[in-house]
């Protein structure tokens, strides 16, 4: 981390994305007074994170990433194993677990082992469990990893209701593009510093031009073809497919078709689409760096695949 | 059994597709893991192995890895039966696991090596490749660093360095993008494909629906059974039930909250509803009078509609509709 400053408002869901090892989970760890920080100030609802974890954890929520339940305890035993950890009363537990299990779809699994639950109902599972002392405040990392994106789903929409029912604060960190376009905040980090802070719509805002999408009969060929022409800000790729950042589509869409033809290569058509989190993401923090990764035409000219 | 004979020859068939599967099936006690499955994937081709988290998906790789063995059915890689030539099957085939199956005590390169000598590699040759794979991995330069401290990008491309260290044909890739970020993943893509183009026939689960519309041929498992297979093109004519309406708004959470509540109350016969990223997918039968009516509804909770579209289904909307047909 290196002087990160960042705050989330009440009632926020805020996401934190960014590449692999940017510092998106050390963030999470310094909140909750689990690291210790170098310099500078962390805190949540006015308590300090070194100074009071105690009443930090009191008052939030937290899914470790790769947080695993206990897998030989039932769905019930977990909640009032997490309940007794954080010293929620008998009475409270009687009233709040039912409630949990019920926001959670699992009113009808409570006998049912954790190891035997699907991936999508552990992930909702430790979601019930980090709310069971009623927090103002969940911190979330990566909490849908390896789960399908129906389940995905199902789980930004308890999200949602968290937000619209008990104006509940989330902090979440995701790999996940599509979720962070659910969150009414996204801080992008790289490399420890925030480098853009502010709703997903500003964001996509921030990388220029529009999108063209097309399919090359010749891959290389028409990537380093796009590269070189007027108009071209950004090229991108995607499997067999370019993603070509123009100036102006309705200009450049002509243009591309035509240089193409010159050269042979044929396409599916030109698709002028919509630039989503993912394009802005890579197309952000590409500016930041040239990838130190081989390149793929080079891994290919070596025979190295 | 009386299941055909696939694998007479020990020699691959150039005729043959590299992976074909016949009436696959595996029960644990009363639960079919994987109940009478059969397809065959080209070679060159990526083919997208998709399903909910349970399907069925890794048992199916399992078996056609040889790792365990089918209660009936039979399956051929390269001409190879799994159950009975496992040994020499393995030499033509790479894997990579779920979680990066990697040694975290050992570095990139002692990493490279075990996988190297567990596939019989040549000093020399274990030589060139641990060099070209350390280059391909972006580790040039970290040789000694131990592979616990090595960040998601970087752990994933030196999975599927180990992987294909010894230059299989045929390559299973279980969710190898599953928690990389988005530029990684782009990276492996890119390097999926340049497999392909080299002929390697490339089997790979993932849960990113735009992944899957990357795959020449998807198929679809649920709760043990192929319920849809195609290329991603076809599934969406066939496949889909219904029709997409994109939806643009000002709230996009609490518009789907609202159609959500219509559809449980069956004003309008809302197939589905759901958010993808900042626009709404709700899917309508047939019938296409509803595109005002749910405009009203949405405009009364005071949410403004900026769009309002009749779309080409995506895979992911596919998916959805055809798992949740399928299941009861």
């Amino acid at each position: 981390m290196d002087h990160l400053s960042l705050q989330v408002r009440r009632g926020e869901t805020y996401g934190l994305i960014g590449p692999d090892g940017a510092g998106k989970t050390t963030t999470v760890r310094l909140l909750l007074g689990l690291l210790s920080r170098t310099e500078g100030k962390t805190g949540i609802l006015g308590f300090d994170s070194m100074n009071d974890p105690y009443e930090i954890r009191e008052r939030v929520g937290y899914i470790a990433q790769q947080f695993v339940l206990p897998a030989d305890l039932t769905v019930k035993e977990n909640m009032r194993f997490f309940a007794n950890m954080q010293g929620v009363t008998d009475e409270e537990q009687k009233k709040h677990i039912p409630e949990l299990l019920a926001f959670a779809g699992l009113a009808d699994f409570t006998g049912r082992l954790a190891g035997q639950l699907s991936g999508g109902m552990k992930k909702k599972l430790a979601l019930a469990c980090s709310l069971v002392h009623t927090p103002q405040v969940v911190l979330l990392d990566e909490p849908t990893l390896g789960v399908d994106p129906i389940s995905r789903r199902e789980f930004w929409n308890l999200l949602g209701n968290l937000r619209a029912e008990r104006g509940l604060t989330i902090f979440v960190c995701t790999p996940y593009m599509d979720e962070a376009e659910r969150c009414t905040q996204i801080g992008l980090i790289y490399e420890g510093k925030l480098i853009a802070n502010d709703t997903p719509n500003q964001i996509k805002h921030m990388v220029a031009g529009e999108l063209l999408e097309l399919r090359p009969s010749r891959f290389v060929p028409a990537q380093e073809l796009m590269n070189t022409l007027e108009g071209v800000l950004e090229v991108q790729t995607y499997g067999e497919k370019l993603h070509v950042f123009v100036d102006e589509a309705q200009r450049r869409k002509p243009q591309i078709e035509a240089v193409l033809a010159a050269q042979g290569i044929t396409h599916q058509g030109i698709r002028l689409i919509e630039i989503r989190m993912e394009e802005a993401f890579i197309s952000l923090i590409r500016r930041q760096t040239d990838a130190d990764v081989m390149s793929i035409t080079e891994t290919v000219s070596k025979g190295i695949i | 059994m009386n299941q055909p004979n696939l694998v007479d020859n020990q020699d691959t068939n150039p005729t043959q597709p590299p992976i074909v599967v016949e009436g696959l099936t595996k029960s644990f006690g009363s639960f079919m893991a994987v109940d009478h499955i059969s397809f065959s994937v080209q070679a060159g081709d990526v083919f997208g192995w998709l399903g909910p988290n349970g399907a069925g998906k890794t048992t199916t790789i399992r078996m056609l890895l040889g790792l365990i063995k089918p209660t009936s059915g039979s399956a051929s890689v390269l001409g190879f039966d799994p159950v009975t030539q496992t040994k020499t099957m393995q030499a033509h085939v790479g894997y990579m696991s779920q979680q990066f199956t990697l040694y975290n005590e050992l570095t990139a390169r002692e990493n490279i090596q075990f996988y190297g000598k567990v596939y019989g590699l040549e000093r020399d040759e274990l030589k060139k490749r641990q060099d070209e794979i350390m280059q391909m991995a972006g580790l040039v330069g970290r040789e000694n660093v131990l592979t616990s401290q090595l960040s998601g990008g970087w752990k994933q491309r030196l999975a599927l360095g180990c992987a294909i260290v010894h230059r299989p044909r045929v390559v299973f890739l279980d969710e190898p993008t599953a928690g990389v970020d988005p530029i990684s993943r782009r990276d492996f893509w890119g390097l999926i494909y340049a497999m392909a183009k080299k002929g390697v026939t490339v089997l790979v689960t993932t849960h990113y629906m735009d992944e899957a519309e990357l795959c020449q041929r998807v198929g679809f498992i649920s709760q043990g059974r192929l319920v849809a297979m195609d290329s991603p093109s076809r599934l969406k004519q066939t496949q889909m039930h219904g029709q997409v309406l994109e939806i643009n708004s000002s709230d996009p959470e609490g518009g789907m909250r609202i159609l959500k509540a219509v559809q449980q109350q069956g004003q309008i016969p809302l197939l589905e509803v759901a958010l993808y990223g900042a626009q709404i997918h709700a899917v309508l039968p047939e019938a296409r009078e509803y595109k005002e009516a749910i405009r009203n509804i949405l405009l009364k909770k005071n949410i403004q509609v900026h769009s309002l579209e009749w779309i080409a289904p995506t895979l992911e909307d596919v998916f959805i509709s055809s798992v949740t047909t399928f299941s009861p």
